[in-house]
């Protein structure tokens, strides 16, 4: 079936993950700023569909958005928040943050609409990738030119646990 | 849809990836082990990582034969997403060798520390399987990856004396700095796949070239935005000025032996993760990095050379000296960036001496403070070390010899890797550069003999006897005798860089830049 | 088929299929009190209309004239929506279940499923990783002790049985590949040895219909796994602080996850709608929904009858069973799984 309201959902679902996404970091209360993480993550997942990848979409909510978020709020549950609330949540400098952070937005900004390589990519005909093949395509990448990336994940993530249950546990 | 899983790997592929596939196998054997062995058999676990070492270097020569034997000079594994050419096969040397000397060194120690558990030999041989992706990498995902694995090896690695403050702090600060920059590093490489369109290094510097080429020689707004993000997460793993600030603390607070792995080998690491992308990558760019680099490697020598001649604490001290030493090494970057000619080659070659050179000298270093730990003390402090020359003469010797190294005294092995890169230096023009690196040479000298005045000058503190172990004492040998060894008679490694650049079949370029 | 009748038609598929859904929640409720009180030797509900069937409704009014309570120091936004978010999840996973075949109505051609996705597997996994949310955070915002240990007891049990659902589910989705419902179904048609209808379970899948059913209990928070809700533990777990209304979205939420489990469980290990069909052209499109139906209600029973006879696992045995067990077990099956659909190939 044809895509319908692209421009809308497009800038509906980006209009989403940035709110989100500074409601992250503003938030006082950290459960709230889980939260909205969350919500930024959804909308993330929501582009994705619209780029014709359902399965990143899905492997994007299941992994990240329920499971990953889910023990960042364990942990954050179980913390004291009470204390993380009454912190100041931006220094004196703030000011001069938003400033060097306007300058820098600008700066992006006219990099990327005066760059002549960018202005030729996007006159090609946007890419109408099949969405029935998107699984069989992630699966070839992973398997085919990026094999030894994804086994060396695996040791990534072996090192990860090693990693957190030497810095936990008490007694090893 | 069938598939065939032929068309992926070839046999080929084993052989390439042999040292990092027996160093896993190792790793995976001595966390196992750990759970069955006594409190007092927990050396076991380093004998068996170092075991591990050795049978990857045996790997190593097995894969070096086969390169030679098959009359290539590189051959790309894993559907190009990685390449074992000389230049790669000399710095997996590097890192074995380094962490070959880290085990030995960490016995005792750890011994002392009451933190000997078997996670640690376990984390160390891990971060040597991240490094070998970093160097061997073409495709820009795997160098990441790698990247990170040995990252998140060496955080714990930095943080595994638990009940120590200044450990956590060094790791939790290292953490934190170290995904901020692999965050922005990840953004310039996925500018660089939407240029490029490809992830493999080779076809991102033919795009770039095709589209400077079309674009009258100038580069790409994105291009260069793409640099400077790259440029930053490749600068703060070699801990260069702006991006300096995690070093000291990490150096200072991490366990000694890993302070030594860490300047060491991952420094190593991060310098083969940053040639092979900004001279196969970016090497379109070459005229825009040239000038950044100029000036991260001017504010890298002074801030760090200025910051060292006060410290009190050794550690401290050598991570601003070692700072000092990413600085100098920049310098053969640039004058290799700027001029694409033979004599500029020097400063390649200046680079690979320098870290050979660098990697025994700063671990012997290493080692000695090491050794000042004993349970009530320490020991890493100028005052530690006071007097050493009465309780262990030899080892105050032995850091005699490594300090005048550092600093780039001949006959020692120091002195051959400043002397390249300052040679490429005066070859291709640089002679301001030139003049400043040697000035803050200078300066190196003297914080690096008032380690050696305090302790052969100073009354000793305590006058206890300092007792090595055999471990420790190996690893002071070897790399005491490297130093000695490369400095008074360098011809072999210096043949041995030239093998590895390909220089000594094609006298013009090398082989990376072609 | 225009767009005005493709918004229209799916509409009327919604009402239905929320109606039905709504309905067998209200009466899955009766149905458990019913067979767990003859189990226990006992009638059940039997006075509120003949054999009890008007007690749902009773319990029903029962809760909207409740008093809604909103004790003052809970965290009151996340309180009312935590919920709101158990429900939305438990009835979206119905917008994907494929029930029957096509049905022929006047001159469109209509498949029994709100919509069908490519994804619909993962569609489903999704909405039932999002669901543990509502649990931990109406534990955290109830601001009560009790709450937050049941509610982050409750969620962690979901998150690791999910793993295991996760794996046996790729089995499935090895064996027919295709990630969409209907595809799936369509694979298991037929029959092999004469008599055998070409079910997963029987075709392969035994032992992740086992770990399939297992974690399906754990998700639902049901027994043997119902630790986090049990009166006795916890207080109520993460409900403690809930009354009326929201205590019943909770009750609903728990009872439709139920039935969607049970659809699950049909459409990938049982067949889905396959059954013998007999009879007048109208049969052929009742009849599939009827087997389909019968093999979920199936489910709902074995559900109950397991609840009446097993007693419940302690937190720390639960875990281990679900990481020690049931984990490896799943990754075994999906490596003989691959390995045996490799070498066939």
């Amino acid at each position: 079936m044809a895509p319908v309201a692209t421009p809308f959902f497009f800038y509906l679902l980006s209009g989403l993950a940035l709110i989100s996404g500074i409601l992250v970091i503003t938030r006082r209360n950290p459960v709230h700023s889980a939260l909205a993480l969350i919500l930024t993550l959804l909308a993330l997942a929501g582009i994705y569909l619209m780029l014709y990848a359902p399965f990143v979409a899905g492997v994007q909510i299941i992994l990240y958005a329920g499971g990953i978020m889910v023990l960042f709020l364990f942990v954050i549950m179980l913390v004291n928040v009470g204390r993380a609330e009454k912190e100041r949540q931006f220094n004196k400098q703030w000011l001069l943050a938003i400033a060097a952070t306007v300058g820098l937005g600008i700066v992006f900004v006219r990099v990327f609409t005066s760059s002549q390589t960018l202005t030729e990519l996007l006159k090609r005909p946007l890419a109408q990738l099949p969405e029935t093949s998107n699984t069989q395509q992630v699966g070839f990448s992973l398997y085919g030119q990026y094999m030894l990336a994804f086994e060396i994940a695996s040791l990534l993530l072996l090192v990860a646990i090693v990693g957190a249950v030497v810095m936990a546990k008490k007694r090893i | 849809m069938q598939v065939s899983i032929a068309q992926f790997f070839q046999r080929s592929d084993y052989l390439m990836s042999l040292p990092m596939i027996l160093l896993t196998i190792f790793a995976l054997g001595i966390l196992l082990i750990d759970l069955m062995l006594p409190d007092d058999w927990k050396w076991a676990n380093a004998a068996t990582a170092f075991v591990g070492v050795l049978f990857a270097t045996a790997g190593l020569i097995k894969v070096q034969i086969a390169l030679g034997e098959a009359h290539r000079q590189m051959v790309p594994a894993f559907m190009n997403s990685m390449v074992i050419d000389r230049f790669a096969i000399y710095f997996w040397y590097l890192f074995l060798a380094g962490a070959a000397v880290a085990i030995l060194m960490s016995v005792h120690y750890m011994d002392v520390e009451r933190e000997h558990h078997g996670e640690f030999y376990a984390l160390i041989l891990f971060s040597v399987v991240g490094m070998m992706c970093m160097a061997s990498g073409w495709d820009v995902v795997l160098i990441f990856i790698g990247l990170e694995l040995m990252a998140i090896s060496t955080y714990v690695l930095v943080g595994f004396l638990r009940r120590d403050r200044r450990s956590n702090e060094a790791s939790l600060k290292y953490l934190l700095l170290g995904a901020f920059s692999s965050g922005i590093f990840a953004y310039g490489l996925s500018l660089l796949y939407g240029l490029a369109g490809s992830t493999n290094l080779v076809i991102i510097r033919q795009r770039l070239a095709q589209q400077m080429a079309a674009a009258g020689d100038h580069a790409d707004p994105v291009a260069v935005l793409a640099l400077l993000t790259v440029a930053t997460g490749l600068l703060f793993k070699i801990a260069a000025v702006p991006f300096h600030q995690w070093a000291p603390d990490a150096y200072e607070g991490a366990p000694t032996s890993i302070t030594g792995f860490m300047s060491v080998a991952v420094k190593s690491a991060a310098w083969a993760m940053l040639l092979r992308i900004l001279l196969l990558g970016l090497a379109p760019l070459h005229k825009i990095w040239v000038p950044l680099l100029v000036f991260v490697s001017i504010a890298t020598m002074t801030a760090a050379n200025l910051a060292a001649l006060t410290q009190n604490n050794l550690k401290r001290l050598l991570a601003y000296s070692s700072i000092a030493h990413v600085g100098y090494m920049l310098l053969g970057l640039i004058a290799f960036g700027s001029a694409n000619t033979p004599s500029g080659v020097d400063g390649i070659r200046g680079i690979l001496i320098y870290l050979l050179v660098y990697t025994f000298m700063n671990l012997g270093a290493f080692a000695v403070i090491t050794s000042l730990r004993r349970r009530d003390v320490i020991g890493d402090e100028i005052d530690d070390i006071a007097g050493l020359f009465f309780r262990a003469p030899t080892e105050s010797v032995l850091m005699l010899v490594f300090l005048l190294s550092l600093a780039g005294i001949p006959p020692l092995a120091g002195f051959w890797g400043k002397y390249f890169i300052f040679l490429s230096l005066i070859e291709t023009g640089h002679y301001v550069l030139a003049s400043l690196a040697v000035l803050y040479a200078v300066f190196g000298l003297y914080y690096y003999m008032r380690i050696a005045n305090a302790m052969l000058m100073r009354q000793a503190l305590d006058k206890e006897p300092l007792k090595i172990g055999g471990s420790m004492a190996a690893a002071l040998g070897v790399t005491a005798l490297a130093t000695l060894l490369i400095g008074i008679y360098p011809e072999p490694f210096i043949r041995a860089v030239d093998w590895s650049l390909g220089l000594s079949q094609h006298p013009a370029i090398a082989h990376l830049v072609k | 088929m225009s767009i005005s009748t493709f918004v229209i038609v799916s509409v009327i598929k919604i009402v239905i299929a929320l109606a039905v859904l709504l309905t067998s929640v209200a009466y899955s409720v009766w149905l458990e009190r019913k067979v767990l009180g003859h189990i226990q030797n006992r009638w059940g509900p039997s006075y509120v209309g003949p054999f009890g069937l008007l007690q749902p409704l009773a319990d029903g009014l029962k809760f909207i004239f409740k008093e809604d309570l909103t004790p003052p120091h809970v965290h009151k936004a996340l309180y009312i929506a935590a919920p709101m978010l158990s429900v939305i999840c438990a009835v979206s996973s119905i917008a994907v279940i494929p029930i029957g075949n096509w049905v022929d109505v006047a001159g469109l051609h209509i498949p029994l499923e709100i919509t069908d996705v490519n994804i619909g597997l993962l569609v489903i996994l999704g909405i039932t990783s999002m669901g543990v949310y509502g649990v931990a955070l109406a534990g955290w915002s109830s601001n009560n002790k009790y709450s937050l240990l049941g509610g982050l007891r409750a969620s962690a049990q979901m998150v690791s049985y999910e793993i295991s659902l996760g794996l046996s589910l790729i089995g499935v989705l090895i064996v027919s590949g295709s990630f969409s419902l209907r595809q799936i179904v369509d694979a298991q048609g037929g029959r092999f040895w004469g008599f055998v209808p070409r079910w997963n379970v029987f075709h392969g899948q035994e032992v992740a219909f086992f770990i399939y059913l297992m974690s399906a209990y754990a998700e639902t928070n049901r027994v043997p796994f119902d630790l986090p809700e049990a009166e006795t533990e916890l207080v109520a777990g993460y409900h403690t602080e809930y009354s009326a209304m929201k205590f019943a979205m909770f009750f609903m939420a728990e009872y439709a996850n139920m039935i969607t489990v049970g659809c699950l469980a049909t459409l990938l290990f049982l067949g889905g709608w396959h059954g013998p069909i007999v009879g007048p052209p109208l049969a052929r499109v009742i009849l599939p929904v009827f087997w389909f139906g019968l093999k979920v209600f199936g489910f709902m029973i074995l559900y109950i009858w397991v609840r009446g006879t097993l007693p419940r696992f302690r937190y720390d045995q639960l875990m281990a069973f679900g990481w020690k067990f049931l984990f490896p077990l799943a990754v075994a099956n999906l490596v003989v799984t691959a390995l045996v659909v490799a070498v066939r190939a």
